[in-house]
Formats: structure tokens, sequence, C-alpha cells
């Protein structure tokens, strides 16, 4: 086969590395080193090489000595420095096993471990090896880090993760050769004896030994401890680690003695401590004439260690040197951390699946097929995709909201609403539970009506909103915000099972198992009266009841609840035939489909506050103007002790009011902060919703305003993130339909 | 080897038996606290004790963001006075800290987002502090290769844009500090870890160490995750939790990325250092841990985001992992002043954004120590907002998952 | 990646759970009855220790049960396994 290296074309062998085929060709040299430029060859025959880095195609920074050969590669040498190139990145697999014992090493040692244990085994091999009866051999296969004692995580062919849960680890990883330090013990031809023998004596190179450091790395990143070995000069492993074992070279044993160690004479700045950082023993000298002692400042101030090959020939060559300069033992020195991984390992392994399309499960509802087909462009609720809006005929945002939020309002509108998280709350003690949890009190909640909620956290501030449903003697079911349904629920059941044991409750969520769509505006009635024997006038369906009947011929239950201060009935079906139901509403009459920045208005509107938008976790019932909510009567409910604090009961906390911009078109920016004077630099709060209303015919926003509440009529100015503050004048939150006159349906002319 | 590092840079005294004030806790916090009471104060009888070797904790193992661009005014004051700091630090100093002031983005991918950020740069803009909204079209101008195709799961929706943040290179800083402290007559005391706090007659007095007895005027811990553990030597309790935060560099690469950024919806903060290696963070291991080592499928999330957002990334190699030890607040913002303890100051909760703050914490806890009362910028940051409940709620701005 | 033993479960990886911080946190009989300072030591205040630690986690993408474990929290072994 052929190859390319620094643009010449050479002759490569099956099985070749790209390092053992450079040195066969007689190139000794070929790469620069990244500090000082120097000339440099292959040093080492493993992972270990601190030189010859190449880059090929789009994969930087790989170590030729790991590099197999393939007809048509083309590398490039790189200075200790790579290039992140554009290009399509294939999605990489995750294995996940379980086993007695895990072997890392294929060498005799491990080999002889891993045909001993018993129970499943698997071995890794970071280079070739042969398979072995009874075992998983995973060969070309690093194990990049032993996390807890038992989780390894190791790279198959640098694509592949593996992530392997071991009840025994035995560690047989060998030593890597260091080489000894004197003048000029970078230069091209100069490489490890090991090298050398494997390489098959090239003429021209000089094979040097500065003995072997034990890899020890697995061992120390699961704890163990290490101590200084005489004989060979480094560190080995040292103790007991429950669960993890070390056999073989990374003991110590049958590793030769090393040579002894002196300080060499000649020039110290051509002596190299680390070839890939350029790093030489003046420097270290340096460091320790700067008043260094520890070895992590010495790395730090010299960045010994800190290249891609992580100081693998270099560290225990400046643990000896640093002990010299500083007069003291290597032992008291002990070594810088070892971190996972141990070979580098690419993003795109280590991301896996989930890229993409894969990176976060998305969450449609039963009706998502009609929405797509009609044109809906949708919005992100958390995991959700959520119509936005409806846009016909080119419409853009702002067209399309007025006439949704105008048939809601002089006709009939619908929306899916399935998204709101559902709780089903049942037992002897679910109205105890109710009034603990929520800041109102539940106990005039009769079977059949539904009431509006408050929860707040410990803290006194509001976590989430929704209504409650009596739907049994001893039967709720509470709904929730949709971002929140997850975290409310978690929520209940910690209070429940921690703090509430004694109390008879389930709680289950049923946000899937039921489809929701809101039928909305005066013709409500007329809309769904034909599909449905449920009685829908006033007398017979007052506002916040719950009937159960059949809609559409689906068994359904219908509530009057209300998110926008219109005649609106809440359908609620077997989550299963929601797009049935939804397709019936669709075509009964010409009910306007509506999304949610329609549903945003109206709501606005009527001042109903959303969570997470006006609210940010440090905004009371109270400064929404909820004080009803916060019951008076119950003896605590979680939150209630907070809202005491002086802080937390403040007067001139932000408070929630309405925003009439001086010019009727003029439409505020969310998020604009809110200052007395158009020069004034002092915050008195920010708008949090903003819109034009089709029924007010002009803009309006809600926001939160420093003692808000006594300020109506007060002119402030909302300053935008570019261009002049708004002047617009502080009102009653409450913009549209203050008696509430339109809830049963079109008030008497 | 370039010569980034002065030639001296501290002595290695014996610690006295007494000090006018002794700053437990040898990392930013505690060296910049040292440098400013010398400096500013004239106050040079003074002790910085470190357990281990200066500047271990986590000055040297997060992800070296700075910014100021936080929500509340109080936030605001003292992370932007730590801005202007860093402004001249490195003259003031006379230390080269890699400070670039390249700019920081924060990017939104929801409608809520977008609000949260324009209410952000609106309120940073109120104090003085630069800050931007950014389109989406705006955004890849400033960061070409951040994708911000509409197609994708999460799209960015636009971005706050503070173009006076930046980066610089964390150990420099604390050394720069050190050197500078100890030129002024602090003693830096290694190896030298606290292990009681002497108290007589409801004051503290000295502190017990390994290294003997050392008495004090006054005391301040400085001490990040390990806050709780010393303050418990004084009887005292802290509101805050100790976690692992992790943090990967790459190997090195040619430049391609110029800016900081950083994604809530997305988790992941990066940058590119100058010497070429991707720098990466995203949220806290949930556990409580002091083991400064977290787990592994925290690494994978952050990859995932990493790769969202920058395609050219996927070849990038993870090179180094390691995690430090977060002393995580309720609300996200620090303690900085006294204890009920008399003589006993505490300088701590910074949690996952103590970095860029280094330079005002010092200023601020320095003054506080100087007074034995809290300065107007360190005043809002006080044990007793946990009783009255004026918590300064950050953690939208402090952009790390807690 | 911890091992957590959920007592009904049995050992799964530390994805599956939510962590609830120290246990043994009791809410007070009578709020109402607590200064702000001592319904702020209940609320925010903890030991946070560097040792032992008796923890709560809830088995979140399993049997979703609340338990108790005591674990050290520098060497993350668990010492005493869920109740």
């Amino acid at each position: 086969m052929r190859f390319t290296f620094a643009g010449a074309e050479y002759e490569g062998r099956e099985g070749e590395t790209l390092a053992a085929a450079l040195v066969r060709h007689g190139i000794l040299g070929g790469f620069r080193s990244v500090e000082r430029g120097r000339p440099r060859g292959v040093y080492s025959a493993h992972e270990e090489e601190p030189n010859a880095l190449v880059q090929v195609g789009a994969e930087p920074m790989l170590r030729a000595t790991l590099v197999e050969l393939r007809d048509g590669l083309v590398a490039e040498p790189l200075a200790g420095k790579g290039r992140l190139v554009a290009a399509p990145a294939p999605r990489c697999e995750s294995m996940h096993a379980h086993c007695e014992v895990l072997v890392v090493g294929g060498g005799a040692s491990g080999r002889a471990a891993a045909a001993a244990a018993r129970g499943r085994v698997i071995l890794l091999e970071q280079g070739r090896c042969a398979p072995l009866d009874g075992v998983l051999v995973l060969d070309r296969t690093v194990a990049l880090g032993l996390y807890e004692r038992d989780w390894v995580l190791a790279v198959e062919r640098g694509r592949r993760l593996w992530k392997i849960r071991a009840r025994r680890v035995v560690l047989a990883t060998g030593a890597i050769e260091r080489p000894p330090l004197f003048p000029g013990n970078d230069a091209p031809g100069v490489m490890l004896a090991s090298a050398y023998e494997a390489y098959g004596r090239p003429a021209g190179a000089t094979p040097v030994s500065g003995g072997f450091s034990p890899r020890v790395h697995l061992w120390s990143q699961a704890g163990g401890r290490l101590r200084w070995d005489e004989r060979i000069g480094a560190p080995v492993p040292d103790g007991e680690l429950p669960g993890v074992e070390c056999v073989g070279r990374v003991t110590g044993a049958g590793l030769p003695d090393a040579p002894p160690f002196a300080l060499p004479e000649g020039d110290e700045d051509e002596v190299f401590v680390d070839l890939e950082r350029d790093v030489t023993l003046a420097d270290l000298r340096r460091a320790v004439g700067a008043g260094l002692r520890s070895l992590e400042h010495l790395k730090r101030y010299t960045t010994i260690g800190t290249g891609s090959d992580q100081g693998k020939t270099a560290n225990v060559n400046a643990i000896r040197a640093a002990a010299e300069l500083l007069g003291v033992h290597p032992g008291e020195l002990g070594t810088t951390t070892f971190r996972p991984p141990y070979v580098p390992v690419s993003f795109v392994v280590v991301a896996g699946r989930e890229r993409g399309p894969l990176f976060d499960p998305v969450r449609t509802t039963p009706m998502h097929p009609w929405h797509v087909a009609h044109g809906a462009v949708f919005e992100d609720v958390g995991q959700w995709r959520r119509p936005r809006f409806y846009p016909r005929d080119g419409e853009d945002m702002e067209a399309a909201v007025l006439r949704e939020c105008a048939a809601a309002r002089e006709h009939v509108a619908i929306q899916d609403v399935s998204t709101l998280g559902k709780i089903d709350v049942q037992g002897p003690d679910a109205l105890e539970f109710l009034n603990r949890i929520y800041t109102n009190a539940y106990d005039s909640l009769e079977v059949g009506r539904c009431r509006y909620g408050v929860m707040c956290t410990a803290d006194g501030m509001m976590l989430d909103d929704g209504v409650v449903m009596r739907v049994g003697e001893r039967r709720y079911v509470c709904t929730t915000t949709t971002g929140n349904a997850a975290r409310v629920l978690d929520w209940m059941e910690e209070w429940r099972q921690t703090e509430w044991p004694e109390l008879r409750v389930w709680l289950t969520s049923v946000t899937e198992q039921w489809a929701v769509a809101a039928v909305v505006g005066p013709d409500a009635r007329e809309l769904l009266a034909p599909l449905t024997r449920v009685p829908l006038d006033a007398g017979s369906f007052p506002f916040m009841a719950i009937r159960e009947g059949e809609v559409a011929g689906i068994p359904a239950r219908v509530c009057r609840v209300s998110f926008s201060g219109e005649l609106a009935f809440e359908v609620w079906v077997d989550g299963r035939r929601g797009l049935e139901l939804w397709e019936a509403l669709a075509s009964a009459g010409d009910a306007t489909p509506y999304g949610t920045e329609a549903m945003h208005v109206l709501r606005a509107e009527k001042a109903y506050p959303i969570v997470g938008q006006e609210t940010d976790g440090t905004v009371t019932p109270h400064d929404l103007g909820m004080e009803w909510v916060i019951s008076k009567t119950k003896r605590d409910f979680v939150g209630k002790r907070s809202l005491a604090r002086p802080d937390t009961s403040r007067a001139d906390r932000k408070q929630l009011v309405a925003l009439l911009p001086v010019n009727p078109d003029a439409l505020l920016r969310e998020g604009s902060q809110i200052v007395a004077a158009p020069n004034e630099r002092a915050s008195q709060g920010h708008v949090t919703s903003s819109y034009r209303s089709a029924a007010l015919g002009r803009t309006f926003a809600l926001a939160l305003v420093a003692a808000g509440r006594s300020r109506y009529g007060e002119v402030v100015y909302a300053v935008p993130p570019r261009g002049e503050p708004v002047p617009a004048e502080i009102v009653e939150a409450v913009v549209y339909d203050k008696e509430g006159s339109r809830r049963d349906g079109r008030p008497a002319a | 080897m370039t010569e980034p590092h002065p030639r001296f840079l501290w002595r290695n005294p014996e610690p006295k038996s007494r000090y006018e004030v002794v700053i437990v806790g040898g990392g930013g916090h505690g060296l910049a606290t040292a440098y400013y009471l010398a400096k500013e104060h004239g106050i040079t009888d003074v002790a910085v004790l470190e357990r281990s070797y200066l500047a271990g904790g986590n000055i040297t193992r997060n992800t070296t963001i700075i910014r100021s661009n936080y929500l509340w005014d109080e936030s605001a004051a003292i992370y932007e006075h730590a801005l202007r700091l860093w402004e001249g630090l490195e003259e003031e100093l006379d230390y080269d800290l890699l400070f670039s002031q390249r700019g920081v983005l924060n990017l939104a991918h929801t409608l809520q987002d977008v609000r949260d950020g324009v209410r952000r740069v609106c309120a940073n803009r109120l104090n003085g502090i630069d800050a931007e909204w950014l389109e989406p079209a705006e955004v890849a101008e400033v960061c070409p290769v951040l994708n911000v195709s509409p197609d994708v799961r999460y799209p960015v929706l636009g971005a706050t844009f503070q173009p006076r943040g930046g980066i610089a290179r964390h150990e420099h800083v604390a050394w720069g500090y050190a050197r500078a402290a100890d030129a002024l007559g602090v003693d830096l005391v290694q190896g030298c870890e606290v292990t009681g706090i002497e108290l007589a007659a409801g004051r503290a007095v000295a502190v017990e160490t390994t290294r003997g007895r050392i008495a004090a005027g006054r005391i301040g811990l400085v001490a990040a995750g390990h806050s709780s553990v010393l303050a418990a030597m004084a009887g005292l309790r802290l509101p805050v939790q100790s976690h692992p935060l992790q943090a990967l560099v790459s190997e090195l690469y040619d430049q391609v990325l110029d800016t900081v950024v950083m994604s809530n919806a997305v988790h992941v903060y990066v940058s590119q250092a100058h010497k070429g290696e991707l720098v990466l963070g995203a949220g806290i291991d949930a556990y409580l841990s002091y083991a400064q080592r977290g787990s592994f499928h925290v690494i994978e999330r952050q990859l995932q985001a990493a790769l969202e957002l920058f395609p050219i990334f996927a070849r990038a190699r993870v090179l180094r992992t390691w995690a430090g030890t977060v002393d995580v607040c309720p609300d996200a913002s620090p303690i900085v002043g006294p204890t009920p303890v008399e003589g006993l100051f505490v300088n701590c909760g910074w949690g996952t954004g103590g970095f860029k703050a280094t330079p005002a914490s010092g200023f601020a806890f320095a003054w506080t120590l100087a007074h034995g009362e809290p300065h107007e910028l360190n005043r809002p940051f006080s044990l007793e907002r946990f009783a009255t409940g004026a918590l300064i709620d950050e953690h939208g701005a402090a952009a790390v998952a807690h | 990646m911890l091992r957590i033993p959920c007592p009904w479960c049995g050992d799964r990886d530390e994805v599956e759970f939510a962590y609830g911080g120290e246990a043994d946190l009791a809410y007070p009989g009578d709020p109402a009855a607590l200064t702000d300072e001592e319904w702020a030591a209940y609320l925010f205040f903890r030991d946070n220790p560097k040792g032992l630690l008796r923890e709560r986690w809830v088995h979140a993408h399993g049997c979703r049960r609340w338990f108790e474990l005591e674990r050290d929290t520098v060497t993350h072994a668990i010492h005493v396994r869920g109740r």
C-alpha cells in the first residue's frame, strides 16, 4: 500500500503503524517541537510517544505510533498543535457490560489473571491481542479511566466507548520506558531502547533508557496510594484498594534496575525533561529558584506533564530531577494527580448517540399531526413542541395572533392544552395532603368542582399553579404548568414520603393519559352542543364545575375553567383518542385553532400570571396580587412561615401591574427594565409580558414594579436594550373585562 | 520554554506565633485578600495559611471565565468592580495574566430564555455594564463557528453579549497576587492546615494548625469548598453545600473560537485558551463531595451539548478531566462578611462563579477585615439575608446547572 | 458512576436517582413559633460534613421511593445501606 507523509509518498505494509513505516524508511526526524521548533523524530512505539504527532485529514494530534496504515493515508507532521476542520462526524456507539473480573492489559500477567478468573471475565488490551478461551477479549481497546474502583471507561479502536461495571478489577498495565537525562536527549534518532528493539534496530538510531515507570494511572485514579521504589526509580502501587489488584510489571516486579540518577553535566537548556512541552532541566531549576517546592507548582510553572502525552515519558524524570534540585528524597515529593482519560478521546466518541435530533427527546401531543398538517409554527416548551400560532395565507405572527385572539373573544376558538401536567391524587388523606401543599384551602371543594391553586417553595416563592379538580370523594386531579409537571410531581412525592408518611394518599402522573382540548369563546356552547348530551347552559354547568359524558362519541370529562376570561370548556379524553376529539372539534364548525402566543395574550389581558414568566423564583403570590389564594385559616402549608419574614413581607416589593404605553401603538420589549424618569438609572422592575391586544385595540404589558399597586396613574419608562425609553402608565393588572362579565358567555347587550 | 513567570515568586517563611490578620485559605480569594490588606490598608502583619500548596484548589480548577453580567444590582456591583480591577490588574501586579477581553455570549434557546436575556441586558446597561442583545445572525457574526441553524433540537434564538468579558490564565492570577503580597511582607505559609479555632469569651483569638498555634487579631476564612469544615471549628453552620464541579481541556489546536460561549439550555460553557486548548465546563455533580472528582455522565452530557453548538469540535479530543469542590449557596450568591463569632469573618459561597470575582472578593474582604464591618460592595451578601429572606437569586446568571 | 443501593431495587447506577441532600432535617412542628433565624436554620443551614454523611436519595427512574443511606463524602464509600 502507499501512504503520504509530509507531502512525500512511501510504501507501507499491512499491520504496520505509521511510525514503524517511517523508521523503516529511514525517517528518524521529520517533526518539530511545539515551543522551540526543535527537530524531532519517532521516540517510542506506543501511546507514550511525545514527538511524532500527525494530522490525518480531519483528525488532529494522532500519534504516529498508534496510526495503523491504510492505503492512501495522508499524514502531515504537527508541531504539538493540530487543526480542527469542519467535516461530517459519524454517530458513535456506546457499549455497556458487567463482569466479575475486568483485566486491564493483555500481556503475560494480564492473560494469566484472566485465564485464572471465574465467572464473566473481560480483558482489555490497547494493542493487538490473541483470543483467550472463556474471556471476552477487547483488543485495540484502551482503558481511559477507573472510576470509584469498579467502573471502567474504555475506547475501542478510537471509536466505540465501553462502560464496564466490574466486581473486581485487575490492573496488568505494565510499564513505560523513560529516557535518560543528558544534553541533546531529544535529537532525531534518539529513541527508547524498547522502541529500538520493536522497530528492528534501525540503522542510525540511538537506543537510550533511563528506566521504566509502571503505568499506575488507573490505580491512582481510583484512589490507590503510591510509594517510591528505589530500585526501579519510579512510583509503584502501595497498600490495598478494595476490589482492585495490580499484577505483573506495574507492581515493579520484573522491571530492570534503574540506572543511577544524577543531574547531567553540560548545558541544562539542552537536557529535555518533557519532550512534548519542550521543558528542560534549566526550566526546572528556574522554577525551584523561584521558591517553588511542591511538584504541582513545578508542573504549573514549567508546564511539564501538560502536553497531549500527559508526561508519560516525562513525569518520573521530573520527580527525580526536582528531588535532586530540592535536596529531598523523591518519595517526599509524591506525584502529580492522575486524571482520566488515560489517552485523549474524541468529543464525538464521548458524545455517542445523543446528538442532533437525539440530543433530547421531543414530546408531542396526540394532536400533533393535525397541527403540522395545518401549518402550525411551533415553540419549544421544555421538551414539548407546542403550536405557537397557525398562520394563514402568508400571515406574519402579529397578524395571526390578532386573528386568533379576536376569534377567541368574539366567536369560538380551540387550543390543544394536552401538555399541562396532570397528577392524580387519591386516598383517605388526599384533602389533607392538598391543604398542606397548596397555599389555599380545599375543604369546601365539592365533588364535581374545581379550584385554582398555587404552591410555593418552602422559601415562600411561587413554584407552580394549576387547577385542582375533585373528581371523587377521595380523588382529585391537579394540573400543573407544562414545564413543571415532573418537578411538581417529584416535589409532592418528596413531601408525601419523607415528611408526611402517615398520610394515606397516592400520586400518579396522568399527563399523557389524558388529551385535552380547550373550546373558548362566546359561541363555545354552540360548537359543543351538537357533539355532546352534557347540558352546557350556565344553570346546568356552572363556572368551575366538572361534568362527565361523551363528546364526539368519546367518553370525556369536561370542566369549565378559563385561562382567557371567556366562556370556555376543557374537554378531557383518553390520550389515545386526542386526535379524534380534535378533528371532531375542528370540523364541527368554524372554530379557529390558536396557539401559545394567542393564549399568552388572552391570559395577560386578564392578568393571569404565567409561572416562569411573571415569576422567576423570587416572586410570592402576594407580589402577584393573589392574596386571596393564601389561606388565612390553615395552620400551615409549605412556604407559609417564609411569607412572614421581613424581606418577604416588605410593602415595597415588586408587584404585578399592567402598563399602558402612552403611545397606544408602542410595543414594549419584554425584559425592558423600568425607571421612574428617562434619565434615571435605578431599576424599579421589569416588563414580563408585552402584546398587541385585539380586544383593546392597543398595546399593553404586564410588569413587576416596586410597590406597583400604590402607583396607579404614574407614568414610568420602559428601557429597551436598544433605543429610547418608552413612557407607559401604571394601571391595575387586569386590563380587560375587570368585572368578569364574559365568563358565562356573551354579556347581555 | 518561553518565560511567562518571574524568576522569583515568594519566600517560604516559618509562621510567627501571632499576626494581626490570619487568612485561612491560600486560593485566589485568600491571596487577593492578603494583597489588598497590604496594598490598600497598609496592614502587612498578615499570614495566609494554606493546608496544601498555594493555589491548588478551585483557583486552578475553574474554566477561567470573566464577566460581570449578573442580574441583580447587588451582584452587578461587585462583579463589575471585579472586572474594572481585572482591567488594570496586569499592570498593578506586574504579571502577565493572559487577560483577554474577547467577549462572552450567553445563548438563548427558548422564548423565555430570550425574555430573561433581554431583561439581564437591560439591567446590566442601567448599571453601566456593557451588554448587548444579539439576534441569531449577529451571534453568528461574533462567533462564526457557532451553529445558529434553525434545524437543530434547540436552535439559538439570540444571545446576550458582554464585550468586556473574557478569560485569564488562572495560576498566573493566583501567583501574581501571591508574589505581590509576599513582596509587601505578607507571610504565605504552606503545608499549614488549620485544625481548630480557639475562642476566648466568645471571640476568635487563635487558630490551631499543623504547624503550631497562631494567634490573630482577626481571622478570615476563605476556603471555598472547605468553608463548612472550618466554620464548624468555631461552632458555626453555614448555608453552603460542597459539590464537585468538573471541567476539562482538550489538546492544542489552531485558534477557531475567539469568544467565550455559555448556554444554560444546551448546557455547556467553553472558550479556547491562548495556547490553543478548548476549556469546557457544565453543571455540578448532584451529590455532596469533597473528593474533587465527579462522574463521567456529566462529561458525556456536556460534550453532547458542545457538539450541538460547535460541530467543528467533533474531532477535538478530551485531554484531561478534573474537578474542584464548590461551596454552593441556596441563592447562588456568596457570603462575605462578619460571622456571629467576634473576630471571625467569612468569605465563601461563591460556588461555581468565584474566579471572575477574585479581585473584588479580595478587595471587599480586605476592607471588611481592616474595618471590622462590610464594605458597601459586600454588605448585601451577609449571613443575615437567610433569616430576613433578602436572598439574591442568581441561578440564571450563574449559568451553571445546580 | 456511583452505584446507589436502592432498598427495593438493589444496586443501580447513579443516573437512575435524584439526590436529596442531608437527611435528618425534620420539618419543625410549629413553624409559626420559630424566630426568623431558627426558621433559616431549618431551611438553609447545613452541616455539609467532610466525611460521613447521612443523606437522602430517591430512585427517580425506578421505583420512585425515597430512602436514606450513609456515605463518606471524601471516599464516596457507602457505609450504611438504604432504608
